[in-house]
């Protein structure tokens, strides 16, 4: 037994060398979805100079820096939530409802709690409000995934959309401010949001969301109940081999993951947007998704690439217009970096393995006119 | 329809087959001569079914060349070599379950439309040439195994044969099926037919075949001719294929204690008929360990459930559970180690009722279990050997304190058991993914074996082991039950209980069926009695 041994008892072998792996796997794909996107923006007649100078103006400099890391406080904390579920092989595809449900709780109640105890009681209160509709609005896919099996892609997705729905109806009905004609809110006093960090204009939902994705690395791989996650996202067989309560694990999961997607829209509204329009959605999940991935669903590996995508968000909208694009551009480059990531995977699969990086079935047809060719020749 | 071409040769010539880390096959010839059982020996991993995968279509060899009668062809998929004839009874059933006979062998027909009656004449051909009875009509679910085997083989032979590959035949089915399989496998030779048998058993091969070919680490390492064969008496015949099959190691053995002797290597390859190994006991001195009273078990799932269990394991014993693969072995080994939970009826260990007890609470108490499926039940292949081995012990001290994990006692118990058990390791922190089969048997075994542990239900603990290590946990078994500790053995293979056990019941459908006490000749055969009877209802 060597010292490096002894270190090394959780399967960190050559620590350096995977750190090394893991980085070139998960920023190769990032780089080549910026250069193709350039050439998209090439080809449709869109300077992609132009856009990725504003993106780095309107994202970066100036104060534009804290708009970004404001940006990062809910989309950190969904990064976080979604790695809870994807851990445990449980694909909690909800994640637009939940965000709603619990942004709703913030912009519905808010206003009136506000008004009845001291901010930082109501903002507590709506907090926990908020974490606990979206851990029940999960109850439903996960009861059904633990005892039938149901698929919670479906179950989950299909939740989502019943939650938007619901979300608008609340903001139409009984969260309605009477004072505006558009169907919204009632805006929350300024002062009753949550507190800048001194000397920024950053809200403090963003050191909320960094402990939280620090606390979940430390929980994720240091913890027995971090251990056990990964026992029961490595094999639901060998989670009931080793004692493990799985019908207790999905929804414990489910709910954990659920109620802190909730969580980032509470946060996001009493920290950013203080009202909710009706049908407004930001979908940070869907760009979200992506990048846990590109995480190895590592909380604090998540935090480079989601604040990545917050300068790319935040400059993005503005750089776009100008460059003449539009918005929706932002997730062509996502779903870029979902491509690459895939084809980078495979090819680091084939290498680890020591094969050809062509696909067996295609290397065989396409080597086959030739092999006949050379048969025939030597004939 | 029926091609069946005569005084075919197909010869495989140096055929080379690796995958990432091994060398399946190394440079293989062999020559397949219609009218001739050719039996394939080997122990498991020296490159049988990668051979047979190849002549099957389903493998392409990465250099060699293979001939049919002198002709070289190139067997790019299962339906070129089905069209040059080529039939595969795979180990495993591959029919379709809610389907008759009738349509599982159709589903190989290319026509647009069924024509039943064609077939079921066709069926009756074959059915005559194999000499045996089947019913077109009957699902393939409600069959027993044998008669699943004898529609397989008609399936392979569906499109006229030129040569019959059969992959361990014998690994399911009992000593009366086996011998019903030795007279079709006689007939459809005297067609002309060329048949390959594959087995790990020494016996069998010497039975049944006309010529052997022994397989070791991927290279042929012995070829005994039919005539050479046929003028050895069977012990010279014996003495030849073992020392092919196990080559330095038994020249070895008295410096290498890890090797085995050529006793043990006879006994290993099944050459001769099984005896007790272990010591007897006196079950009247000895408390009952483990008792179960009516145990009816319920999951939800598909599986066969325990119906109705009743037995006892005393201190010091080994119960042996023989039976068909998949009638109840795993419902009754969970029910036990408390992974599944009983509808009715009482688990009572050390006197005590468990029956409500969580697998934790068992653990604790000291019932382990050593589960059949090692790699993705018994073992996470992704996590360390260090954390597989005490995996059970979740959140325990001194393992983990205040929820957080101690590397450094997780690190030293690894070295501890890794030391004690050999297994071949490059380091704890080696993901348990990355070793052989048979290490990670044996980190299984020390894990359940450790720390307290009075019962242990072992499934099929030898399945898929290269003999060295079937060896060595025999061994690990015999010596657990001798320090006082209680085996469950839940096993298919009729010889591995005839060595391990004091008593053996039979399992069938879920239920125990009967019950043999292991001491002397004719067990086997009462234990087979057993099984046909319960299984092919011919009580």
């Amino acid at each position: 037994m060597t010292a490096p041994d002894l270190q090394n008892v959780t399967g960190t072998n050559g620590a350096a060398q995977r750190f090394a792996q893991g980085f070139i796997r998960s920023v190769v794909p990032v780089l080549l979805a910026l250069v193709v996107s350039g050439l998209v923006m090439l080809a449709i007649g869109a300077s992609p100079l132009d856009f990725f100078a504003g993106v780095w103006k309107y994202g970066i400099t100036g104060s534009n820096w804290q708009r970004s890391l404001s940006l990062m406080a809910p989309l950190l904390i969904v990064a976080v939530g979604l790695i809870v579920a994807f851990r445990g092989q449980l694909w909690n595809l909800g994640y637009n409802g939940q965000y709603l449900l619990g942004a709703v709780v913030a912009s519905g109640l808010g206003p009136i709690l506000f008004q009845v105890m001291p901010a930082f009681l109501a903002t507590l209160v709506i907090f926990i409000v908020a974490v606990l509709a979206g851990a029940v609005w999960s109850l439903i896919p996960a009861i059904l995934k633990a005892r039938y099996g149901t698929n919670e892609i479906i179950t989950s997705l299909v939740m989502s959309f019943i939650a938007v729905g619901v979300v608008n109806l609340l903001i139409k009905g009984v969260f309605k401010d009477l004072g505006t004609s558009t169907p919204q809110t009632a805006v929350i006093p300024d002062n009753d949001l949550l507190p800048y960090i001194p000397g920024t204009e950053i809200h403090i939902g963003f050191v909320i969301a960094i402990v939280l994705a620090v606390v979940a690395q430390f929980v994720f791989s240091r913890t027995s109940f971090g251990l056990r996650i990964d026992i029961f996202g490595a094999s639901p067989k060998a989670a009931r081999h080793v004692g493990l309560n799985s019908t207790w694990m999905v929804i414990l999961l489910f709910a954990l993951s659920s109620g802190l997607i909730a969580f980032a829209g509470a946060i996001d509204i009493l920290g950013q947007f203080s009202y909710q329009r009706a049908d407004w959605d930001p979908r940070y999940g869907d760009a979200v998704m992506p990048l846990v991935f590109l995480a190895r669903f590592r909380p604090v590996a998540a935090i480079p690439f989601v604040a990545f995508y917050a300068v790319l968000a935040t400059g993005g909208t503005l750089a776009a217009q100008q460059a003449g694009l539009n918005v929706d551009f932002l997730l062509v480059i996502v779903g870029l970096i979902l491509l690459f990531m895939t084809i980078t995977e495979y090819i680091g699969d084939r290498r680890r393995l020591g094969q050809s990086y062509l696909p067996a079935g295609l290397k065989r047809t396409v080597l086959q006119p030739f092999r006949r060719a050379s048969e025939r020749n030597s004939a | 329809m029926t091609t069946t071409a005569t005084s075919d040769i197909i010869s495989l010539r140096d055929i080379t087959k690796a995958f990432p880390g091994v060398i399946a096959n190394d440079r293989v010839s062999l020559d397949i001569v219609s009218g001739q059982v050719h039996c394939l020996l080997g122990e498991n991993g020296a490159g049988k079914s990668t051979l047979i995968s190849i002549l099957a279509g389903m493998q392409q060899p990465d250099s060699g060349s293979i001939a049919i009668g002198g002709k070289t062809v190139d067997i790019s998929s299962p339906k070129v070599a089905v069209d040059y004839g080529i039939g595969v009874v795979h180990q495993h059933s591959t029919l379709v379950p809610a389907f008759t006979v009738l349509e599982n062998l159709m589903l190989g027909e290319t026509g647009v439309l069924q024509n039943k009656k064609r077939a079921a004449e066709h069926l009756e051909e074959l059915a005559e040439l194999l000499g045996v009875q089947i019913d077109p009509h009957a699902l393939t679910s409600d069959l027993g195994l044998g008669q699943q085997q004898q529609v397989e083989i008609a399936k392979a032979m569906w499109k006229g044969s030129r040569l019959l590959v059969l992959d361990e035949p014998t690994s399911m089915l009992t000593p009366q099926a086996i011998e019903h399989l030795g007279e079709s496998i006689a007939r459809v030779k005297d067609r002309g037919l060329a048949v390959v048998l594959i087995t790990h058993k020494l016996r069998e091969a010497y039975a049944m075949g006309d010529c052997v070919t022994i397989l070791r680490g991927g290279r042929n390492v012995g070829h005994i001719g039919i005539d050479e064969l046929s003028s050895y008496s069977e012990k010279q015949a014996q003495d030849a294929i073992l020392a092919a099959m196990f080559g330095d190691d038994l020249t070895a053995a008295s410096t290498d204690p890890a090797a085995v002797d050529l006793e043990e290597a006879a006994e290993l390859a099944g050459a001769n008929e099984a005896t007790r190994e272990t010591r007897s006991i006196d079950f009247a001195t000895r408390p009952v360990r483990l008792e179960l009273r009516g145990i009816t078990s319920r999951a939800g799932g598909r599986d066969i459930e325990a119906d109705n269990v009743t037995l006892t394991v005393h201190e010091g014993e080994i119960l042996g559970i023989a039976g068909i693969d998949g009638h109840g072995q795993a419902a009754l080994a969970e029910v036990v180690a408390g992974q599944r939970s009983a509808a009715s009826g009482t688990v009572l260990f050390d006197g005590v009722d468990i029956t409500r007890s969580g697998v934790r609470d068992r653990q604790q108490l000291g019932v382990r279990y050593v589960t059949d499926d090692r790699l993705h039940e018994g073992t996470i292949g992704s996590m360390s050997v260090a954390l597989n081995l005490v995996i059970k012990r979740i959140g325990q001290k001194p393992f983990w304190r205040a929820g957080r994990i101690q590397p450094k006692a997780v690190d030293a118990e690894a070295v501890r058991l890794i030391d004690e058990y050999g297994i071949r390791t490059p380091s704890p922190a080696t993901r348990a993914g990355t070793l052989s089969g048979g290490n990670i048997q044996k980190i299984l075994l020390a894990r359940e074996l450790t720390n307290g542990a009075r019962l242990v239900v072992v499934n099929k603990p030898t399945y898929g082991l290269d003999l060295k290590t079937v060896h060595l946990v025999r061994e690990i078994l015999i010596d657990f039950a001798a320090h006082g500790g209680s085996v469950l053995l839940l096993s298919t293979d009729l010889d591995e209980l005839i060595e391990l056990s004091h008593r053996i019941e039979v399992i069938s459908r879920g239920g125990l069926v009967g019950g043999v006490v292991n001491d002397g000749a004719g067990t086997a055969e009462k234990v087979g009695h057993y099984m046909t009877g319960a299984i092919e209802g011919t009580d």
